[in-house]
């Protein structure tokens, strides 16, 4: 699903040159949950940006569903990120002024799906994350994890290959939280790729996979193992060998 | 899409009423000065005769002083715009011109015959029966005079439609009888609405007078010894001790004009007019340099200056306020648009492209144009009222026709454009990953 070769991001501000990502290298399978967890700095968000076509990479090569996306332009990253992947931010990201299912309709307007197709994916999604009563709500009438669900709900609602989920449970409470990590680990069982950069160990023990940047690389990627219970400082990143 | 950017729009202007109220006053009140300031200049500087204004010439002979030119005028040695009476008489016997005529305004009292009531002054036009074909005067009903009744000073008179219906209500009065100064006239026709403006043929009273209400034959005030109510200028000490001493002066009084289909013919007037100047010249007249003009009536009115240097001036002023508005209106869409970056980015996330962006936006500076075009047309009409209601003269001028409220949308959505390019370029070039974090 995304296959990430010797992939570099330097931020040039005047003289100074910032190294966000040092010859990242990462593949991940179709239908795979990964966690991605390091400390601050280490890379993880920009890991991400580039992982959604959100910003280029300054070197490498960015192969997504097997097509290099590493040169597109604009255009065709737009039109990619609309159609294969979908995103789920740490602050929910709702569009205040639209109801929930208007959210939802988002990137299916921009998909250009006929207004009947549009309401049916609407009503899927919504039906998914148990919202479909609130569809009139605005985001500022539910709670915190109701948004989440809802942010979840546009994510999948135009049928992404790759979820991608920034922190998706960082303003939650623990309750909500784990509703939705339920809910995302659902998801994976259907089949959508999820890529989930947090800095929770134990939502990050929850992924099939945990991958681990230091210094804008990766330093570790191995399938995590259920913690043994008296590990207490076990931060569900094991080193490797 | 469009219909969703719509829906959009109107939530956003929703959202921030006092900014969007902010940017659509601004939109406004540079469209209603500019707009107040082009329709006056747009009407002042309109041709009047249209269909005809370069076949149609306003007659000038300098038969001014030789030592002194007359300066009135833009150039300072220009003929005198009227002409005298003598010279007149002698060019209506030219067979040159299709349509040829000279005239004068006075005013006449006038009221019906059986009644009593106290006779009305009417602004009277007193000029030859081809006036009418020349100047193109729609009729209502009847027609204009023949040359006949033109020789016979006959007591003939054309209304004008405001006073058929005063007198005759709105009737077909062709060959009714109307008393002016205590006379019979019969009425041979009745004019429809007829404003040309400028006043072009006469503006002795004011370039944008209204149309005359009545009109008689030019020989009826002669035989009446009437003198004109224009203006009459003389340079010539003259012992002037009978109305026949004035028609033989050197006094300019008469508004003269002529038709000339084509340029042989308008050669040929010119040549006659100079050969008659050489001729009087042999009498110790026309002792200036020959210059007899045939201006066409575009020509002519900006020889008579009817649209000034300080109206250009003022319609200049007027669009660099336009263009003060619209900085102000960059900065209140610029300071929208990017306050609205986080949004912008979660939908670039989501698949929105910048041309996706740009339409969004360019439809909300749409919307925002037409609202302060209309407002821009609502002040523009309070303007003109103003303008109306402190200077005299200007009651026919300052008015919003069709083609000036299309302007006025039109100028309002091009300015919106133009104000909403750079915040909609902007907005369109953010970088979302920057605001997806912040947001």
């Amino acid at each position: 699903m995304l296959d990430m070769q010797d992939i570099t991001k330097v931020y040039a501000a005047g003289l100074i040159e910032t190294h966000a990502l040092r010859s990242l290298n990462l593949e991940v399978k179709s239908g795979e949950f990964v966690a991605v967890t390091g400390p601050s700095g280490s890379g993880k968000t920009t890991f991400l940006n580039i992982a959604g076509l959100l910003e280029s990479p300054s070197g490498g090569r960015y192969l997504l569903d097997g097509q290099d996306v590493s040169g597109f332009g604009d255009n065709a990253r737009s039109k990619i990120r609309n159609e294969k992947i979908g995103f789920i931010f740490q602050a929910f990201n709702l569009i205040p002024d639209l109801n929930i299912a208007d959210n939802v309709d988002v990137p299916l307007r921009y998909r250009g799906f006929t207004g009947s197709e549009r309401k049916r994916r609407i009503d899927e999604a919504l039906e998914l994350v148990g919202l479909s009563s609130r569809r009139s709500h605005l985001p500022a009438q539910l709670s915190g994890g109701q948004q989440q669900r809802v942010a979840i709900a546009r994510a999948l609602a135009g049928d992404p290959a790759l979820l991608l989920a920034d922190e998706p449970t960082g303003n939650l409470d623990s309750l909500m939280a784990r509703q939705v990590m339920d809910l995302l680990e659902e998801i994976n069982v259907r089949g959508t790729t999820i890529i989930m950069v947090t800095h929770d160990p134990e939502l990050a023990r929850r992924a099939g996979r945990n991958v681990h940047l230091l210094d804008g690389q990766v330093s570790d990627f191995q399938p995590l193992e259920p913690p043994p219970a008296e590990a207490d400082d076990d931060d569900g990143v094991r080193s490797v060998a | 899409m469009t219909a969703y950017y719509l829906k959009l729009a109107w939530l956003s202007i929703r959202k921030n009423p006092l900014l969007t109220s902010l940017m659509i006053g601004a939109i406004a009140l540079g469209i209603g000065v500019s707009m107040t300031t082009l329709t006056l200049y747009y009407v002042m500087s309109s041709d009047p005769l249209p269909q005809k204004s370069d076949r149609v010439f306003a007659v000038m002979m300098d038969t001014w002083n030789p030592d002194d030119p007359y300066t009135e005028l833009n150039d300072g040695s220009a003929p005198p715009p009227q002409t005298t009476f003598r010279d007149s008489m002698a060019l209506m016997e030219s067979d040159i011109p299709t349509h040829q005529a000279v005239m004068l305004h006075k005013g006449f009292a006038a009221r019906l015959d059986e009644d009593g009531a106290r006779p009305e002054r009417l602004s009277t036009r007193a000029t030859y029966g081809d006036f009418f074909p020349m100047f193109d005067v729609p009729f209502l009903y009847g027609g204009g005079w023949d040359r006949n009744a033109d020789d016979r000073a006959e007591r003939v008179v054309v209304l004008s439609k405001r006073i058929n219906d005063k007198f005759f209500g709105g009737e077909d009065s062709v060959g009714e009888r109307l008393m002016l100064d205590g006379t019979p006239f019969t009425v041979v026709g009745v004019i429809d609405e007829w404003r040309p403006i400028p006043h072009f043929y006469d503006l002795n009273g004011g370039d944008f007078d209204d149309s005359e209400e009545l009109f008689v034959p030019f020989q009826v005030p002669i035989s009446l010894e009437y003198y004109a109510d224009g203006s009459t200028n003389c340079w010539k000490p003259e012992r002037i001790e009978s109305y026949q001493d004035f028609l033989q002066s050197e006094c300019v009084w008469l508004q003269h004009w002529a038709q000339l289909d084509t340029d042989a013919q308008r050669d040929e007037f010119q040549s006659f007019i100079d050969a008659y100047a050489l001729d009087q010249r042999k009498l110790g007249r026309f002792g200036r340099p020959l210059d007899n003009r045939l201006n066409d009536v575009m020509t002519w009115l900006e020889f008579r200056e009817v649209v000034s240097d300080d109206n250009r001036l003022l319609m200049v002023l007027a669009f660099m306020f336009l263009a003060i508005c619209l900085l102000n209106t960059i900065g209140l869409m610029l300071a929208k648009f990017i306050n609205r970056a986080p949004l912008v980015g979660v939908r670039r996330a989501l698949g929105a492209s910048r041309f996706d962006i740009i339409r969004q936006h360019g439809i909300e500076v749409l919307i925002i144009g037409v609202m302060g075009g209309l407002a821009g047309l609502a002040l523009s009409w309070v303007g003109l009222i103003a303008v109306r209601s402190w200077y005299s003269g200007y009651e026919y001028l300052a008015h919003l026709d069709p083609a000036m409220v299309a302007s006025a949308i039109g100028l309002a959505v091009f300015s919106a454009a133009l104000a909403g390019l750079y915040p909609t370029w902007r907005i369109s070039r953010i970088q979302p990953a920057v605001h997806l974090k912040a947001q």
